[in-house]
């Protein structure tokens, strides 16, 4: 199908595309990388009035690190993220998850923003960057704000961006670089969005024991869930069989996916007690790889 | 600033395949439209229009995009190529003769998305393993080949490249292909 009629603005730069917002209201559309929004407009799920184009705003396409912070600007494209190096260095969990995003293809237009903003509950970008403890810079025209992950996500695609605020930047902190990641998925085919996606990052001593752990579960409710019960099990022990077990049932405990046509419920449960599992393996042995005595 | 009303045209400037276009153009035209309808490029084939088929891919400044999930208004001052774009002189680019080879299309209407991704993918990797290839190929569907065709295709200008790198030596293809054209 063809997308229903709408006018087009380009502002040149963020305030123009703010002013729009304030102009146009709740009939003002924000267009990024245009890969979630276009199926949606050529669905004619959604039918704007105005059409705000900001795919263009060079000043929001950056990588750079500053300090403790790894600052990246909400236009920059998937793909440039997945290759870039510092990212690599600084945030590895992110150049895992990008790859699991959609296909090259569409890597090549998304931003990295669009994902967050757009907020699947499975999406790659938003259970890594809340793993990875991020926050992001809201504009609006009356100024700017910065909100945690951990506040951003509502419900099922919305976040506490509001009408009239665009999202300009991720902040990642990475004064200390966690030792050990793993970002895995399980998807019914390459490429599409996951059933269910999990997240983590770890920190260990010279004995091996965990002294830092945040992982997040995706496609398991309405948002993407930070797993703390988890997390506080782990904290001061080594990774055995057995506690590897207890947390990822602690994790899964109280998360509550719907069943749909691609998953059951308790389908969804138990992949979650696996990936939950799975990620947070890996992420200790690479931790332990890296600092530890094993 | 930019602004177009819905029912104003805009005179849209774009260079496809190396040729100046001017056309006018309503916003919400998308690129896979414009190419088709607006430059008589119907080779962009149009299956799905939500991003999941890959038949629409082109390349837009180098990278390969699906032309259905952009409007043509964004690729304003862009560099288009399509696959009309690569043949040159009446010579197929090395792709098209492998797949032609290897019988990686049936039907055909999957082939020139795969031809562009395959392009920019060549461009980015010198040496791609099975799985690399795969791995472009997820974001196509074709319905006919089971796919086995298109990999050793792709694998066949691989080897090809490589040959031409290491010695302008014998020119006698690897056989990469499982099947071979036979002698018209
Ligand atoms: C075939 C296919 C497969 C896909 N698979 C996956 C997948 O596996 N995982 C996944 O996570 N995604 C997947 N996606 C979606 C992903 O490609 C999108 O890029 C992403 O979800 C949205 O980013 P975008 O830049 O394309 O945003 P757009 O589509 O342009 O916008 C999405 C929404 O965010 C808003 N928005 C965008 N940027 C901003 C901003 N800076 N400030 C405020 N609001 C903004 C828009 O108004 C819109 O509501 C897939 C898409 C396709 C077509
Ligand atoms: S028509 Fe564009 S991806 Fe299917
Ligand atoms: S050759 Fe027919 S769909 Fe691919």
């Amino acid at each position: 199908m063809k997308p229903a009629a709408f006018d087009y603005l380009r502002p040149s730069n963020v305030e123009e595309a703010c002013q729009l917002l304030l102009e146009y209201g709740e009939e003002g559309k924000l267009i990024a990388g245009g890969q979630s929004l276009l199926p949606i407009l050529n669905m004619r799920l959604s039918t704007p009035e105005f059409l705000i184009d900001i795919s263009g705003l060079q000043e929001l396409k950056y990588i750079h690190s500053e300090g403790d912070w790894l600052n990246i600007g909400a236009l920059t494209r998937q793909r440039d993220v997945e290759r870039s190096a510092l990212v690599k260095e600084a945030a590895p969990l992110l150049s895992e998850a990008l790859p699991y995003i959609g296909h090259m293809q569409t890597r090549n237009r998304g931003t990295f923003g669009g994902s967050l903003v757009h907020a699947d509950p499975t999406a790659e970008i938003p259970l890594s960057l809340l793993a990875l403890n991020a926050s992001v810079v809201v504009q609006s025209a009356e100024g700017a704000r910065e909100v945690e992950l951990n506040d951003f996500f509502i419900t099922y695609l919305t976040t506490d961006i509001m009408p009239g605020e665009i999202l300009r930047e991720v902040k990642i902190p990475v004064g200390s670089i966690p030792m050990g990641y793993s970002f895995q998925e399980y998807s019914r085919k390459h490429g599409d969005f996951a059933l269910v996606a999990a997240a983590c990052v770890l920190d260990t001593d010279e004995q091996n024991r965990i002294t830092g752990v945040r992982l997040t579960l995706g496609g398991v409710d309405a948002v993407p869930v930070l797993a703390a019960d988890a997390a506080d099990l782990l904290i001061g022990e080594k990774l055995t069989d057995t506690l590897l077990q207890e947390a990822s049932r602690a994790a899964s405990a109280h998360v509550d996916p719907e069943g749909d046509l691609h998953a059951s419920r308790e389908y969804r449960l138990h992949l979650a007690q696996v990936f939950a599992a799975k990620v947070m393996e890996t992420a200790y042995n690479r931790a332990v790889a890296k600092g530890g005595t094993a | 600033m930019i602004k177009v009303n819905r029912n104003e045209w805009f005179n849209l400037r774009m260079q496809v395949n190396g040729k100046r276009y001017e056309e006018r153009v309503e916003p919400r035209k998308l690129l896979s439209d414009f190419l088709r309808e607006d430059c008589g490029l119907t080779g962009t084939h149009v299956g799905c229009e939500h991003g999941v088929c890959g038949a629409c891919t082109v390349l837009v400044d180098g990278s390969a995009v699906r032309s259905c999930l952009m409007f043509a208004i964004q690729a304003e001052g862009a560099e288009i190529t399509t696959v009309e774009g690569l043949a040159q002189g009446g010579i197929p680019h090395p792709l098209q003769d492998a797949f032609s080879e290897c019988h990686a299309l049936q039907c055909g209407f999957c082939t020139p998305g795969i031809l562009m991704s395959s392009v920019e993918f060549l461009e980015t990797h010198s040496n791609p393993g099975t799985e690399e290839i795969k791995d472009m190929l997820s974001g196509h569907l074709c319905r006919c080949t089971g796919y086995k065709g298109i990999v050793e295709a792709v694998q066949r200008v691989v080897h090809r490249q490589k040959e031409g790198e290491e010695a302008s030596g014998s020119g006698d293809a690897v056989s990469i292909c499982s099947r071979t054209t036979p002698a018209v």
